[in-house]
């Protein structure tokens, strides 16, 4: 149980924030295109640029994308206010970033993962994302030190939503389950692509340790943890560090750490007292935001069924549990409704969860196999006219032509079905042939029985079911 | 001072054909050419531009076209508001170079309404001053007496309006950046009610007080231009969902049964003559029928403490994008930290840096409530006394200016001194209520004396129908 999750008797305490870029056509606060990947500065404008006397307007579709994301995470939606948040950053255009700060559009939800736990959310709000810089010249690409920068503005006012989660989070595997889950939300809800790779996605993990019951521990901010499996390494690596200094006997002190994850390691990147004083104050440039109830009933009542919900309803048709492998993978890729339309068209929904799990891999949520092919396939496989092994065989044929009749694909193979006393027939031959092998068997040593069944499966040339002969074999040994 | 011709008689020769547009703007620049060099009213006179405006709109009437209501009447622009392709200085060094690639809002609705640019007017640096003597190109010089200065910061404005440079102009008021230099050279400058009028294209100075106005030679050219200007405009969020303003019908309607307010605790050290035209002007609406309401301001007198806490923080925001990373100056440096500083220090002057340091410090952490906090306060009760006061009175009359014009030079050692001239005006933006000057009669010296009348939220109608009265019955044979 996670609970009880320690490294050297310490129990580690993480929150995250994560930064989503909202898939809206036009950016936060103006009619420039936010799309990624094109020529640096190709979607500009005053507002993104920053000139003088350009003003921001609020982009209806990121508040409402924003909406989605906090009551798809159980959050109160409220009317909530834009501050001012001023730093200089080259890549910052107007030297400030229009932001949420004490009012934020949502507050207080939960996300639970797939075992059943619930990690807080305390808000979601949202603001504008910077430029892009590039350092050329210098060490490892920092501003510092370098020749020159190149700035491309196309990300500067892509809308960003931050979602603060509250330390709730107690093994870097929950950490890791959290993003997996929110990003299958996020990309479920229409609201974000959520590539942790390509940044449209960004996981910031504050990290703390203490001994159990003890008061929380100082806590240090890790940055730049670019995929799921870093964000678990990085979380360890952090824990494991302010162990060793508590345990040597100094203090860990509060700052900002860079991932870095070529040497697997979190450097120092800004102690609190270079913090920044951002000189928040309430923007003057936009009102306040204040959704009414009926555009906050209509963005819930448009929400799609979620991941968990999905997951259970999956489980409920199939039997299968909802956190298992089979039920989580088919559901990531949303081929879950497919299962269900394949257990409609009259086939078992357990056989038809694992034959999609295992050979639908490179499918999208649509396949392209029509629902009754797959149905008709498993039909025959589950009435004995084909074993699983044949049935593997016919689907990968039907799944490579986008669908296909199983019965002529399996007699177009000179697959039949093997009835039981030709089979059993088949067993005992294989048994007076394998004499050592069968008194092996007999005597418990159960490695012995895969020499028998290979026997029996050559004898047969594939045509017979593993399982039944397993079956046969366990029954004649009494 | 010559006589001027107002806007709406110039426009209605031009639409009616009986006087080119171009003809029209030859005389405005003959003025130009005779006297600029003594008023420096200007940053840049945008000749060609001008010309081939005018010759659209004489070739519109010759169309059979209307040009619009501003047909052919010469309008100077304050140089915050951005112009496509044209510089746009702020009177600043920093914006060295930089011409916008957009119109501001209300620079597309007066070319459309028929307006020629005659060009870009001088200013106190970013629209910080109340005398245009803190701009990077010079002082902007009064028309009625040129060792004197025009006021601020949209000087060049009200001092091109008043030496017939253009037939109206347009100004930005943080503070009184209209009314004061309109009362100081003698002509009528409005500020309209908070989001009226459209600051899209308005290089910022305090967002949440700059507006845009007119400066014109009569009230009925500042109806018009107004009703040209206003109305809602998607680009600006903080414009009022609402049409343009319908103003010319309140200029002829009787003042009878109006109730004019006067402030009992309006804080005191204006001239002794200033003080004079204000009873003047009290009386002439009584005489005429309204009554003459007493009210209480009391925290009036916090409103200028509370402004320069508001205003330079919103600024110190607001001008932080001038970094020299992507358009004007630039000053190399050994890195990046170090040429933002060279960059600003050279391209900001001294005023704009001390309300820079000023407003970074009351936003600071350990400070916010103790000064910007406290301010936003005040704020809320010098609006929550403005209300007490319009539920007695329909309009407040104070001076718009404690003095008149004063030497060139006088106050630029003395900040607090110069922050003074704002001590009426201030009140109103912070309010967000709209505000007018109108010339009525002179002061020492001769030089002219602005009634300001104050009016509640968009009460622009009840305020232009005292001013026109105010006007109308001006000691000296004002127009």
């Amino acid at each position: 149980m996670s609970e009880t999750f320690m490294i050297d008797g310490y129990e580690l305490v993480v929150g995250l924030e994560v930064h989503v870029e909202l898939a809206t056509a036009t950016k936060l606060f103006s009619a420039s295109a936010n799309r990624f990947g094109d020529d640096p500065n190709t979607h500009i404008d005053p507002v993104t640029l920053g000139l003088p006397g350009a003003l921001p307007v609020l982009n209806r579709q990121a508040v409402e994308l924003a909406m989605r994301i906090g009551l798809a995470l159980n959050c109160s939606v409220q009317a909530c206010t834009f501050h001012r948040k001023n730093y200089f950053y080259p890549d910052m255009p107007k030297a400030y970033q229009i932001s949420q700060y004490d009012v934020p559009l949502n507050i207080d939800g939960w996300l639970e993962l797939p075992g059943g736990k619930r990690i807080g959310i305390e808000r979601a709000h949202l603001e504008e994302d910077t430029g892009k810089s590039t350092h050329i010249g210098g060490t490892g690409g920092r501003i510092h030190g370098s020749d020159y920068s190149l700035i491309d503005f196309n990300r500067a006012g892509v809308p960003l939503v931050e979602i603060v989660g509250r330390p709730d989070i107690a093994t870097p595997d929950e950490a890791k389950q959290y993003v997996t889950e929110l990003r299958q939300i996020l990309v479920a809800i229409g609201a974000s692509d959520a590539k942790m790779e390509e940044g449209s996605m960004r996981c910031d993990a504050n990290v703390s340790v203490r001994k159990p019951g003890a008061p929380l521990g100082t806590r240090c901010e890790i940055k730049n943890v670019n995929s799921v499996r870093s964000l678990g390494r990085a979380i360890e690596y952090e824990a494991r560090r302010q162990i060793a200094l508590i345990e040597g006997g100094e203090k860990v002190r509060q700052e900002t750490r860079h991932w870095d994850e070529n040497d697997g390691r979190t450097h120092t990147l800004r102690t609190k007292e270079d913090a920044d004083d951002y000189r928040y104050f309430l923007e003057p440039d936009l009102v306040p935001l204040a959704p009414d109830a009926s555009w906050i009933d209509a963005v819930r009542a448009a929400l799609p069924m979620l991941p968990r919900e999905r997951r259970a309803r999956l489980s409920s048709a199939t039997g299968a549990p909802a956190d298992g492998e089979a039920i989580m993978v088919v559901v990531e890729r949303g081929q879950d409704d497919y299962v269900l339309a394949v257990a409609a068209a009259g086939a078992d929904a357990s056989r038809a969860l694992v034959h999609v799990k295992e050979a639908y891999a490179e499918q999208g949520a649509t396949p392209a196999v029509p629902a009754a092919d797959l149905a008709r396939m498993i039909v025959l496989e589950t009435s004995g006219k084909l074993t699983s092994t044949q049935a593997k065989t016919v689907l990968a044929e039907i799944v490579a032509n986008g669908g296909g009749d199983a019965e002529k694909i399996a007699a177009a193979k000179g697959f039949e079905a093997m009835d039981t006393g030709a089979l059993e027939a088949m067993v005992d031959e294989v048994i007076a042939a394998q004499a050592d092998a069968w008194a092996k068997f007999c005597a418990g040593e159960e490695k012995a029985m895969g020499a028998l069944v290979g026997a029996i499966m050559k004898a047969s040339k594939g045509k017979a079911d593993g399982k039944a002969v397993t079956a046969l074999l366990q029954s004649k040994r009494g | 001072m010559a006589e001027l011709s107002n806007a709406v008689d110039i426009a209605n020769a031009v639409r009616n054909g009986s006087v080119s547009a171009v003809a029209v703007l030859d005389q405005y620049l003959a003025r130009i050419d005779a006297r600029e060099s003594s008023i420096h009213a200007f940053n840049l006179v945008t000749r060609e531009q001008a010309r081939s405006m005018a010759a659209k709109v004489d070739a519109d009437v010759k169309a059979g076209r209307d040009p619009g209501p501003l047909a052919g009447v010469p309008i100077a622009l304050k140089d915050n508001m951005c112009t496509r392709g044209v510089p746009t200085t702020c009177s600043s060094r920093i914006l060295d170079g930089w011409k916008p690639p957009y119109d501001a809002t209300v620079v597309t609705r007066l070319a459309e309404a028929g307006a020629v640019f005659v060009g870009k007017t001088n200013l106190d640096e970013f629209a910080m001053g109340s005398s245009t003597e803190n701009s990077a190109f010079g002082v902007t010089y009064n028309p009625h007496d040129t060792s004197r200065v025009s006021g601020g910061s949209s000087g060049g404005s009200a001092a091109a309006v008043a030496a017939g440079f253009a037939a109206a102009s347009l100004g930005s008021d943080t503070g009184g950046s209209i009314r004061q230099p309109a009362a100081l050279c003698g002509v009528v400058g409005v500020k309209p009610t908070y989001g009226t009028v459209s600051r899209y294209g308005l290089v910022a100075f305090a967002s949440s007080l700059d507006q845009i106005g007119p400066f014109t030679v009569d009230v009925r050219d500042a109806a018009v231009l107004l009703e040209a200007m206003s109305g809602h405009d998607p680009l600006d969020s903080t414009s009022i969902p609402q049409p343009a303003l319908s103003l010319q019908a309140s200029l002829d309607r009787d003042v009878k049964g109006l109730r004019i307010g006067r402030i009992t605790d309006l804080p005191g050290g204006s001239d002794s003559e200033v003080e004079a035209r204000l009873a003047e002007s009290f009386d002439a609406l009584a005489a005429a029928g309204a009554t003459i309401v007493d009210v209480e301001l009391p925290s009036m007198k916090y409103g200028l403490t509370a402004y320069y806490l508001i205003a330079p923080a919103e600024a110190s925001s607001n001008l932080a994008r001038y970094d020299g990373v992507r358009y004007g100056l630039r000053v190399d440096a050994a890195d990046t930290n170090a040429m933002y500083m060279a960059t600003r220090a050279a391209g900001f002057g001294d005023e704009v840096k001390r309300r820079i340091m000023l407003g970074t410090y009351a936003l600071s952490a350990g400070y916010y409530d103790a000064y910007y906090g406290k301010a936003l306060k005040v704020r809320r009760l010098i609006s929550d006394d403005f209300a007490r006061a319009y539920q007695k009175a329909d309009v407040l009359l104070t001076p718009t200016s404690p003095i008149v014009a004063f030497p060139v030079g006088a106050k630029v050692d003395d900040p607090l001194s110069m922050y003074l001239c704002d001590v009426f005006t201030i009140p109103t933006n912070l309010a967000g209520h709209p505000a007018m000057s109108v010339p009525f009669g002179t002061g020492a010296h001769g030089l002219p004396v602005g009634v300001q009348v104050l009016a509640p939220t968009l009460g622009e109608s009840v305020m232009f129908q005292v001013a026109a009265h105010l006007e109308r019955v001006a000691p000296g044979g004002a127009k």
